[in-house]
């Protein structure tokens, strides 16, 4: 499986992850040669395997609906880049 | 002093031979001299470790007898440690400070083990030579100029040139197990759900486990008791009772039954490699155990799947690092997306953004199926395989990596060379399987590391095994040349 430019710039936008144009190419490359190492899967039949997401088959554990944690935003918003008032502050999004 | 192992470390500090405030310096010494041309410590914690060091002393006269109290130890940089940069390897979080400790921190912290600082590793656990580091490469101890192994090659520098009893470690598809085995130390990857995951940073969620790497089994079970056990912090941590490891250690071995698989150790494995084991598995014969020739069908498939799932679900866990909450944030965002795209683009590697996109495109719409979905079902096919297998066999055993350590650079160019070589360790992630890795033989000078994978929860089996080699053969005491 081959992957062409514009599938990678899409790749991309999809993960948020600027890509810039000289490193377009070597990228398209990389991906597709991995691509090329994963296609080794079509060569197995799997009809009728169930996948497996879990090593253990285990499923989520609950707890109890009962408050646990404590207020730790201060500490938490010191190391952040940017905030006040305990919000966290990015570009504008809003018009 | 640092030839010791941890039982003799301990009964020197229990009998006041030597304090754990001297310990700790004479490491933070040979950390200094050696660590500019090794290069496996991203951060060196001197204050903290002689501060702890000093309250372990405190503890040891008070009469705690516990066996890691005082012992200097070093954790990977992918576990959280309140209060300190904790960098994954990556520029991405070069200025991360953690809030919190990791769960495997706690344990070892309150068994008295002393933080000698944090090592360094194949940015977000993605790598299989240290080579991937925003810190930049680590040396071998055995020879300079050659790879430690990955993701976990500080952590296996920092042992094997003694400059630390013992580190932790973490291991998604070997890497804690090959750079044990390219650096001529003992580590274990233990059953999936054995050690907690929390403030252990994410890389694939049913893959990663966190272990212990030292230079013996001995002392490998003395940290795996610390580290082990129910956290319920970690949705999928195992209420699995922890045994006593060191209880049995000395078990006889006689009628052991291994497991040799004929894909391991068919065409195309390096002769000299091959001869390494084969000398190990003959003084397994005569310490009484059977030698059963099995089949794991599927060996082949493990690197596609692998190199499908640990991306896919990379891909996931990364989304969090969005230059909003924590980590790098690019300068003059022009907008939400101008943050997100060249805060991550800048902030990660070329390896890591390799895996976040085939990993996202592997989870896209249209593309889901044919290559998630068929992975997972593969690894069942592989889960299988070994299931079978342990209905007629005890251990499986075979070698841990293709090559010994190899030079920095000589993989650097192709990623998917550098993926073949996870060829033996992969599966037993896949799996969820126990597995460690022991020296062997060395070929050219070079370490040799023999792969153990136990039954589920079987890591009391695998330690008793390793260890009876090591009672019979000192080929794990060697050190490289110039850390004697």
């Amino acid at each position: 499986m081959s992957l062409e430019r514009s599938d990678v710039e899409k790749i991309a936008h999809l993960a948020r992850l600027a890509v810039s144009e000289e490193e377009l190419d070597a990228v398209t490359s990389d991906l597709s040669n991995i691509l090329h190492l994963v296609a080794q899967m079509e060569a197995t039949d799997t009809t009728g395997v169930e996948p497996m997401a879990h090593p253990l088959h285990m499923t989520q554990r609950l707890r109890a609906d009962e408050v646990s944690e404590t207020d730790q935003r201060e500490k938490f918003q010191a190391i952040a880049p940017l905030t006040e008032d305990g919000l966290y502050l990015v570009p504008r999004v809003i018009e | 002093m640092h030839n010791k192992s941890i039982s003799e470390l301990a009964r020197g500090l229990q009998d006041g031979e030597f304090t754990s405030v001297e310990l700790t310096r004479t490491y933070l010494d040979r950390i200094a001299s050696h660590n500019p041309a090794l290069n496996c410590f991203i951060s060196v914690c001197e204050e903290g470790a002689l501060q702890e060091a000093e309250l372990a002393d405190r503890r040891i006269r008070a009469g705690d007898g516990g066996p890691l109290v005082g012992i200097p130890i070093v954790h990977k940089d992918i576990f959280c440690t309140d209060g300190a940069k904790t960098s994954c390897g990556s520029r991405m979080l070069d200025n991360f400070i953690a809030p919190y400790d990791a769960h495997v921190v706690t344990r070892l912290k309150q068994a008295g083990a002393v933080m000698l600082g944090k090592t360094n590793m194949d940015e977000f656990a993605m790598g299989s030579s240290n080579e991937n580091s925003y810190y930049g490469a680590v040396h071998n101890p055995w020879k300079a100029g050659s790879v430690p192994g990955g993701s976990s090659g500080g952590s296996a520098t920092a042992v094997a040139a003694r400059l630390c009893a013992a580190a932790t470690g973490t291991d998604t598809g070997g890497s804690i197990r090959q750079p044990a085995a390219f650096c001529g130390i003992t580590g274990l990857k233990p059953t999936y759900g054995r050690v907690s995951r929390y403030g252990m940073i994410a890389f694939a969620s049913s893959l990663d486990q966190g272990g212990p790497m030292a230079r013996s089994a001995e002392d490998a079970a003395a940290l795996l008791q610390a580290m082990a056990g129910f956290d319920s912090r970690d949705s999928t941590s195992a209420e699995q009772p922890v045994p006593d490891y060191r209880s049995t250690l000395n078990d006889d071995l006689k009628g052991l039954r291994i497991g040799v698989p004929k894909e391991y150790l068919g065409e195309g494995l390096d002769g000299a490699i091959a001869e390494s084991i084969q000398l190990a598995l003959d003084e397994y014969v005569r310490l009484g155990a059977e030698l059963v020739e099995i089949s794991l069908p599927n060996t082949q498939l493990g690197i596609p799947t692998y190199y499908v799932v640990a991306p896919a679900e990379c891909s996931s866990n990364l989304s969090r690092f969005d230059g909003v909450r924590y980590g790098y944030r690019c300068s003059d965002p022009k907008d939400l997306e101008d943050l997100y795209k060249r805060s991550r683009g800048e902030g990660f590697g070329a390896e890591v953004k390799r895996r976040i996109m085939i990993g996202t495109y592997a989870l896209s719409a249209g593309y889901y199926d044919a290559y998630y979905l068929k992975a997972q079902k593969i690894r069942h096919r592989i889960s299988d395989d070994f299931r079978a297998a342990f209905e007629r066999v005890d251990v499986i055993m075979g070698p841990t990596a293709p090559s010994t350590a190899f030079a920095i650079g000589e993989k650097a160019d192709d990623p998917v060379t550098m993926y073949l070589s996870d060829i033996y360790t992969i599966a037993v992630n896949l799996a969820g399987l126990p597995g460690m890795s022991v020296p062997v033989r060395p070929v050219d000078g070079m370490p040799v590391g023999l792969q153990l994978i136990g039954n589920y929860f079987q890591e009391a089996r695998l330690l008793n095994v390793a260890h009876q080699l090591q009672q019979a053969t000192n080929w794990h005491s060697a050190a490289p040349a110039g850390f004697e």
